[in-house]
């Protein structure tokens, strides 16, 4: 991992909702994320871990401006990205980039390999000329370890991990400064699964890249990331450095993501404490009061129910929890 | 093949074979003969990744492959031979003694119908039994599998429920016959991990409680070693390895387990600078070429491998591996990138 | 994908036949005129409305002007063709246009352009193509404009559902990151997805602009003497049809034969590029 750098990205109180509308009722607000705030140095990977609601795809959508966001502030470069409008906008898309977690999908289903990673080029970079677009799209591809052969195959002629190499070459022939990384493994095959997990490692160390690592896997993010951010139906329950979180975690809820994750040793699972978490994520539409994590918390009081507990320094991690003191480290 | 332990197995599959007829009329292989066991109460995991035909050989037990499949071996259940048999009576047998979950229960429930009548109807189907029982049985089953407030549930529609909740409705259904024989395709990878872990231990519930045997298809490894007995891994339609949980774990036998257990990033441990990982991709199941369809990516190849394909032999006590490579693997450990 | 899609093409018997028929009447209407020694327009006062005379010197008769009446039949293929395919073309480009914008703009644009689709929709067809009668005069002109107001709202609708569904898939959005939007977006990602169904469509719309212009033609709107469309032919043979009905079968099978034709061809091709959707 290379010197730590200054400061890349700072988002404080970031907050997405969605109106849903319903036939014959009022439209309902669905908070997808709740005041989230992080900051990203140059060169670092933070990962983003939460189950579906946590609200983590959305981080992403709304730092990308692809969704609004109803509150907050992300600052990047020494602008605001929510706050961007037309061109400034525009040019912000060539230091922000994202990959999807179905690779097939984010390809246009009628654009070659060569069509597609060369578009960037065609929007940022008009005054290239064909051939020198296409020469650079072959730079990239092999950047990404695939042959020239795969310049003129269509989405459909590509394996899962092809076509994820192919988004990759697109995402990066820019240049950009920030990755975001939506589940990029998560529907690949477990052997290709560290053969993109390394490219993507690899090529953050070449481009000196900072990346968001978005997952529900924990180990995947424990391999690629310096920093954690946990989140639970749109708010963060803790934000650590990776060893502190994998060893020492503080809040309840990251406990239980780390002993409900399945190990791939058998006499490892059966050692382990059963201490299964119950019950299910409530809706998004309808959180808990308080403590979103209280309802199915084995540690909550009542102040939890009446109380958003803040996000604040216990040990080395922050943690939003009112007992995190007292509660040992997992 | 391996020798039962004790009486006669409950489900015996013997060179089972399971080919797809293209358009162009060449017949492609996704299973190729494939033997396995699987005792009373016994839970089999079946690891792989997608191509390796783990869910088209679950499919060939009761014969869901599809009017494009060719199936060819033998299939037992009890000692009665199912492959190849008329509809109606393999009717008779699924849902009733060998039932089914799949990997995502939105498409396993009628969205149209509340879930008392699918779970009733399971019973009304095979058993004649008329509706208040069955839906006194519906009650009980989704007290086994934890749905809390069964009675109110009953009422609701699929997708007034969330997905954890929809695939233990779905394996409620599975039991309404007191099936001998679950078999399920990935029942948690639809679902988060939190839940995963809670229908996972679910099924290790049921397995201990009603001696409900398992055929357990999996690409995840830890789901694999949380609930299997014995584990057959496959590659390219065949079976490369097969042994019990514990010992394909501690001494992997087959060059294609041992890399797919070192390429899974670890939650403890030391973290590697690069993950391990395994050159090349999966092949193509209609260009396999002669010999060990993983010869191309194994780090142990020999000459041999590419021209004879390796048959399953004894490698130790219940340790089966269809490998040419006879030294004990980890030799090369350091230089597996 | 496209050798994909021609394999699938070809499998279907009804479809190879159904381009066979295209393809000998195209022919025809191309080559008859040319090789026959009878020309479309000139009377021959001896042989009134004779009825055909396989063998003979004019195949499939005479009409009431003594004109040879396949010459004039393949004539008539002519015009309905091209008047087909010209106006289906100029209502793809203007309902792909306005269909791919409207659904992509979304919001208020996609309301007020689709409400103008609704209320054209709304217009009678045959009330209309009297006022531009009355406005215009006859001629070939006011045909293809008639048809032309009219044939473009189907494909702008189905356009811009798709369009609409189109905006969802996952590719659209990796574009709108990688800097793509607006106009550009339209025409690199949304139209090039959308030409499967809308070469459906066009397929299908030809025959019906074709029927159009026969209806036209039927009441007398359509195009003018010596000039002979199928359905003019069809019109002109059904005042007589009693006491000659070759007049009135001759161009009616032909027009029957191009409409199933273009049909089953449309049907053949949506079929093709869909082969899990309904038989």
């Amino acid at each position: 991992m290379s010197a730590v750098q200054p400061e890349l990205l700072r988002v404080t109180g970031l907050s997405v909702s969605y109106r849903l509308h319903e036939a014959g009722r009022r439209a309902a607000l669905l908070h997808a994320v709740r005041d989230v705030s992080f900051e990203l140095a140059g060169g670092q990977t933070l990962g983003i871990v939460g189950e579906s609601g946590s609200g983590k795809s959305s981080i992403a959508r709304a730092l990308l401006r692809l969704v609004p966001a109803s509150s907050g502030q992300a600052c990047f470069d020494g602008q605001d990205l929510l706050q961007l409008r037309g061109a400034p906008l525009q040019r912000m898309r060539r230091s922000l980039q994202l990959i999807f977690q179905d690779p097939l999908a984010s390809l246009d289903p009628r654009m070659s390999a060569e069509e597609t990673v060369s578009e960037p080029l065609r929007v940022f970079e008009p005054a290239l000329s064909a051939a020198e677009r296409s020469a650079r799209a072959r730079v990239m591809l092999e950047a990404v370890g695939l042959s020239e052969r795969y310049l003129p195959r269509l989405p459909h002629e590509l394996s899962g991990g092809q076509a994820q190499r192919i988004a990759i070459a697109r995402a990066l022939i820019l240049r950009p400064r920030l990755l975001f990384c939506d589940e990029p493994l998560s529907s690949l095959d477990v052997s290709i699964k560290s053969q993109i997990g390394n490219l993507l490692m690899q090529l953050q160390a070449q481009l000196g890249l900072s990346m968001v690592f978005i997952s529900h896997d924990l180990a995947a993010v424990r391999f690629a990331c310096s920093r954690v951010l946990v989140l639970y139906l749109g708010r963060v329950m803790e934000l650590a450095d990776r060893d502190a979180l994998f060893s020492a975690a503080r809040h309840p809820y990251t406990r239980a993501l780390l002993q409900s994750a399945p190990l791939p040793d058998p006499r490892l699972a059966r050692r382990r404490p059963a201490g299964t978490l119950g019950g299910e994520i409530p809706s998004p539409l309808a959180p808990p009061s308080g403590c979103v994590f209280r309802t199915r918390c084995a540690h909550a009081i009542d102040r939890c129910a009446a109380q958003i507990p803040a996000l604040r320094r216990v040990g080395g991690s922050l943690v939003a929890c009112h007992r995190a003191e007292e509660i040992a480290p997992y | 093949m391996n020798s039962p332990s004790s009486a006669e197995p409950l489900l015996q599959l013997q060179d089972v074979s399971v080919a797809y007829r293209t358009a162009s009329g060449a017949a492609v292989p996704v299973v190729r003969g494939v033997n396995l066991q699987l005792a009373p109460g016994e839970i089999l995991g079946l690891a792989g990744e997608s191509g390796s035909g783990k869910t088209q050989l679950l499919l060939s037990i009761i014969g869901l492959n599809g009017q494009h499949a060719q199936l060819t071996g033998s299939v037992r259940y009890r000692g009665q031979e199912l492959l190849g048999r008329p509809i109606a009576e393999l009717n008779r047998v699924r849902g009733a003694r060998i039932a089914t979950v799949f990997q995502d229960p939105a498409t396993a429930l009628n969205p149209y119908l509340p879930i008392g009548r699918q779970l009733s109807e399971v019973l009304r189907f095979h058993g004649g039994v008329p509706g208040r029982l069955a839906r006194e049985r519906a009650c009980e089953l989704l007290e086994a599998v934890q749905v809390a407030d069964p009675h109110r549930r009953l009422q609701q529609y699929p997708h007034e429920l969330s997905g954890g909740m929809r695939q233990r409705v779905v394996i409620a259904m599975a039991l309404m016959a007191s099936p001998e024989i679950l078999l399920a395709d990935e029942p948690t990878t639809a679902l988060d991990v939190t839940v995963q872990s809670q229908i996972l231990r679910l099924l290790l519930q049921l397995r201990e409680r009603h001696g409900i045997a398992m055929v357990l298809v999996s690409h995840d490894m830890g789901v694999i070693a949380g609930l299997a007995d014995r584990v057959a891994v496959m590659y390219a339609g065949r079976i490369v390895e097969q042994a019990g949980i514990d010992a394909l774990f501690e001494q992997p036998q087959h060059p294609y387990s041992e890399a797919l257990q070192r390429c899974v990033p670890s939650l403890a441990g030391p973290l590697p600078q690069r993950l391990p990982s395994i050159p090349g991709a999966p092949p193509d199941p209609a260009a396999l070429a002669p010999g060990c369809a993983f010869a191309p990516r194994c780090a142990y190849r020999l000459a041999l491998c590419e021209q004879r394909l390796p048959e399953l032999r004894e490698a130790g006590p219940g340790h089966w591996k269809a490998c040419h490579y006879d030294q004990p693997l980890g030799r090369l450990r350091g230089e597996l990138t | 994908m496209s050798s994909q899609v021609l394999a699938r093409l070809r499998a279907q018997r009804l479809t190879r036949i159904a381009a066979a028929v295209l393809a000998a009447i195209v022919l025809a209407s191309l080559l008859v005129p040319w090789l026959s020694p009878y020309d479309s327009y000139t009377p021959d006062f001896a042989l009134l409305s004779h009825p055909p005379m396989l063998a003979g010197a004019h195949v499939l008769g005479t009409d009431p002007l003594g004109r040879d009446l396949l010459v004039r039949v393949m004539w008539g293929c002519r015009i309905s063709l091209a008047i087909g395919v010209v106006a289906t073309l100029m209502s793809v480009l203007i309902g792909v246009s306005w269909g791919a914008i409207a659904g992509y703009a979304g919001g208020t644009t996609d309301q007020l352009m689709m409400r103008v689709v609704d209320v054209l929709y709304s217009v009678p067809f045959v009330p209309f193509v009297i006022v531009l009668t009355v406005l215009f005069g006859r001629g070939l002109w006011l045909i293809f404009l008639a048809i032309g107001a009219v044939s473009w709202l189907d494909i702008a609708r189905i356009v811009r559902g798709q369009t609409l569904s189109l905006k969802q898939r996952e590719f659209i959005e990796a574009a709108r990151i990688a800097g793509v939007h607006g106009i550009g977006m339209i025409r690199r990602h949304i139209v090039p997805n959308l030409l499967g169904i809308v070469a459906v469509y066009a397929t299908l719309t030809i025959p019906a602009v074709i029927l159009f212009e026969a209806l036209l033609s039927f009441l007398g709107m359509g195009v003018q003497s010596p000039m002979a469309s199928l359905g003019s032919l069809v019109a002109d043979g059904a005042s007589d049809m009693q006491s000659h009905p070759h007049l009135l079968i001759v161009p009616a099978a032909f027009l029957t034969a191009i409409i199933y034709a273009f049909n089953y061809l449309g049907d053949g091709l949506r079929k093709a590029l869909d082969p899990r959707g309904q038989p």
